[in-house]
């Protein structure tokens, strides 16, 4: 019975972490600014990021966390690299 | 596992999916720049965080706990970083943040 709930509740979460993966989606394809468009982008990979960590615990693999960290260091990288190029118009000086 | 730290793993699971769909409802719904920061953060501190610690009630002690620890202390160090830098841009660019009623005039 246990097992049943979780996996309802994984697959609610799933559900909800889908919606705002949509909601982060309109943000980057309708944001005015540039900086509405990165700030889209950095919650689109958090909940890509969460979604995938709700894979992992659904399915009892532990290779869905590492992607997870992955996808977090490179999305971090990402996004300052964006902010960094807004700010200067370039990453590398 | 005893069922109460079920229960609480569920609670908390489905309470930090919530959260994320708070924070991305208020980035499509914010009116400015600023705001929707403001709106994403939620994303990153309460949905992150809850979503992290239930499932490391679900994944008991272990090698997985220790990944979530790490993911949750990296977002605890890269959300303020990249709201600041963001922030930092609007700056550089000179936005304005929208406000209630025009500030009164500095003397």
């Amino acid at each position: 019975m246990s097992t049943l709930v979780l996996a309802w509740s994984l697959t609610a979460a799933q559900f909800l972490l889908g919606l705002a993966m949509l909601c982060a989606t309109f943000r980057i394809l309708r944001g005015p600014r540039a900086q509405d468009r990165v700030v889209g982008f950095d919650t689109l990979y958090v909940t890509a990021m969460l979604l995938l960590v709700t894979f992992g615990i659904g399915l009892g693999t532990a290779i869905y966390f590492e992607a997870a960290l992955l996808i977090a260091l490179l999305g971090f990288v990402g996004t300052v690299a964006l902010a960094k190029f807004l700010l200067r118009g370039e990453v590398i000086e | 596992m005893s069922l109460a730290v079920e229960i609480a793993s569920w609670a908390l699971i489905l309470a930090g999916s919530f959260f994320t769909l708070v924070g991305a409802l208020g980035l499509v719904r914010m009116p400015d720049i600023f705001t929707r920061m403001h709106a994403a953060s939620v994303t990153d501190t309460a949905g992150a965080g809850l979503l992290i610690f239930g499932m490391m009630l679900q994944a008991g002690f272990g090698l997985t706990t220790l990944k979530l620890l790490i993911l949750l202390g990296l977002f605890l160090f890269t959300g303020p970083v990249v709201t600041h830098a963001l922030a930092q841009t609007c700056l550089h660019e000179k936005i304005e943040p929208l406000l209630a009623e025009e500030p009164a005039a500095a003397d």
